[in-house]
């Protein structure tokens, strides 16, 4: 998987006086987990459309690798958005471009502990069932990027964090280029190699930073909070931003 | 099992029989007795009261043909048309017998002799002119179904061509079919020439067509708001798995707006069973619009009768029609509330 560079010089709403996000650089190392952090109504969402192709009207460039293409994407929006006339399995072949070998859906099933829901109708499904679902559709594509925004945001917090935990062991099952979008610093730290912190509109990046924990210390509670609580120790400038 | 058949009786809209199907289970009784007469009892009980009143005041208007037939002349006269068709139908059995006995004894007495069968030329009876209508207006239906929901999507999906189609939509949309049939009649005898072994009838292709003409417009408009109002957000997930514009109309356009295409095709059947009527009138086709007519000409003492009995056929088959439309459109809808 190819190197992902991000450059936004602009980008304002036609009805907008100032503009929603300028001179914004990111650089996406492959197989890299990160987290963008900024407070709610930044802009987050608005990048991620960009960069998903949904919002081509704004000045600035995507690169994956050296070429100019818009990269291959997996999308979990806030609301998993699944059809509802399909069911669960019918929902993520829906991602497939050709047909594949029935195992290939068996394995994401069996991956997010889906394998018993399979057959059912979205409106049947738990909050948390459906977030999952949307996260295999998204790894299905077998994307050069993941785009995650705010998935558990309406979830309760042992599920939230259930349904995290499956989704490290999915990632790590298959490395995936993931661009997560939280506001939530404690969910941000226990997921990513490196934070990105965003700034209010005009949305810019502010600092960036790599959490040193090792990915099996991932579920341990103690040490994530203790990071947190020395990231807004050390740089107070995030602190205004959650 | 018992969820299954409340299920089926509320997707087709037997709703009458579910306090039965309860109280079979061993629901509460007394509070499904309760629900049985608010859904079987009181309409009942409406009808008995509509009966009376109609028996009543028939009685005093006594027009050309006789008195207005009460309830009681108008079952008769039910019967007797039911009691035609099926003397009909044994007559025809019997000219069958009859011919293939002659044509065996012709073939025993000289073998190379020719051996004919003819068809039996008997009278339409009420139960044919029935499914003729019912023939038509499917046939009108079908048509109007096939053009209404291509020219929607594309109306749905394109602003443009919206804005191009919407006057014409308007302004045909309140036509009666009275002032379609006198076009559509000189145009199918314009274009289709019939001969012996011909498909179709002329009268039937006229009021299948006046059907369709009329009944286009509720599908296509439904088609049209229900494409237009799809959720923006299925839409862009398309986008996202990059599905070709064919896939993506199949798979997320076509099922999302599915209860409006079926909601809009419920309303063309009702509109297309309504027209046929006065369109079989004009145009002589051989069903039930041309059975009024034909009693009204007739002027015999039974003739307001059996006149009401088709009303009674008219409604009643309406009646199932929209039932069987809403059964599918319920079926459809995946459980969503329109």
């Amino acid at each position: 998987m190819t190197d992902i560079q991000i450059n936004i010089n602009n980008k304002t709403y036609p009805t907008a006086t100032k503009p929603s996000i300028a001179n914004l650089e990111l650089s996406l190392n492959s197989n890299e987990f990160i987290c963008l952090v900024g407070p709610s109504g930044c802009g987050k969402t608005t990048l991620l459309n960009i960069i998903a192709g949904l919002d081509n009207d704004y000045d600035g460039e995507i690169l994956v690798g050296r070429r100019h293409t818009h990269p291959k994407i997996g999308y979990v929006f806030q609301n998993p958005r699944l059809l509802p006339w399909r069911t669960v399995r019918e929902n993520i072949e829906l991602a497939l471009d050709r047909p594949q070998p029935p195992e290939v859906i068996d394995a994401l099933l069996g991956a997010m502990q889906l394998t018993q829901a399979q057959q059912v109708y979205p409106e049947r499904l738990s909050l948390g069932m459906s977030r999952r679902v949307a996260i295999i559709r998204a790894f299905a594509v077998d994307p050069d990027v993941l785009l995650m925004d705010e998935p558990f945001v309406s979830l309760d917090a042992p599920t939230a964090r259930h349904v995290r935990e499956l989704l490290l062991k999915l990632w790590q099952q298959r490395p995936h280029t993931v661009l997560f979008v939280t506001h939530d610093l404690r969910e941000a730290v226990a997921l990513a190699d490196r934070l990105v912190f965003l700034s209010a509109t005009p949305m810019r990046a502010i600092s960036e930073i790599i959490v040193p924990i090792p990915r099996n210390e991932r579920n341990n509670e103690l040490a994530i909070e203790a990071f947190r609580q020395q990231l807004l120790q050390h740089h107070p400038e995030i602190k205004q931003l959650l | 099992m018992y969820k299954q058949l409340i299920k089926f009786l509320n997707i087709t809209g037997l709703t009458w029989f579910v306090p039965l199907a309860k109280i079979a289970a061993g629901e509460n009784p007394s509070l499904q007795i309760r629900q049985l007469w608010l859904v079987m009892g009181v309409p009942m009980l409406a009808f008995m009261v509509f009966l009376g009143l109609w028996s009543f005041s028939a009685s005093k208007v006594n027009t050309s043909l006789g008195a207005i037939p009460g309830p009681v002349a108008v079952w008769h006269e039910a019967a007797g048309l039911l009691d035609d068709h099926f003397a009909e139908r044994a007559k025809e059995a019997e000219y069958y017998q009859r011919q293939q006995a002659r044509n065996e004894q012709k073939h025993a007495e000289d073998p190379a002799a020719e051996i004919k069968v003819r068809p039996y030329n008997g009278q339409a009876t009420y139960l044919d002119k029935i499914f003729t209508s019912l023939y038509t207006v499917f046939a009108g239906f079908v048509i109007a179904t096939l053009i209404a929901v291509p020219l929607g999507l594309l109306c749905g999906m394109s602003p443009v061509f919206n804005t191009a189609i919407n006057p014409l939509v308007q302004i045909f949309k309140p036509v009666s079919p009275l002032a379609w049939l006198p076009i559509v009649t000189l145009v199918v005898s314009a274009v289709y020439v019939t001969t012996s072994d011909s498909w179709f009838e002329k009268s039937f292709l006229t009021s299948a067509i006046t059907v369709t003409l009329c009944s286009l417009w509720p599908t296509l408009i439904n088609t049209a708001v229900g494409v237009s109002s799809i959720d923006k957000d299925l839409i862009n997930v398309g986008k996202v798995l990059r599905l070709g514009w064919s896939t993506q109309i199949k798979k997320i356009v076509l099922p999302s707006a599915l209860p409006y295409i079926f909601t809009g095709m419920r309303l063309s059947l009702g509109v297309g069973w309504m027209v046929l009527i006065a369109a079989e009138m004009l145009a002589q086709n051989p069903g039930l619009g041309k059975f009024v007519w034909d009693e009204f000409q007739n002027g015999s003492s039974n003739s307001l009768g059996r006149i009401m009995v088709a009303v009674f056929t008219i409604g009643l088959i309406g009646f199932a029609l929209d039932r069987i439309m809403q059964s599918l459109q319920n079926l459809f809808s995946f459980g969503r509330a329109l």
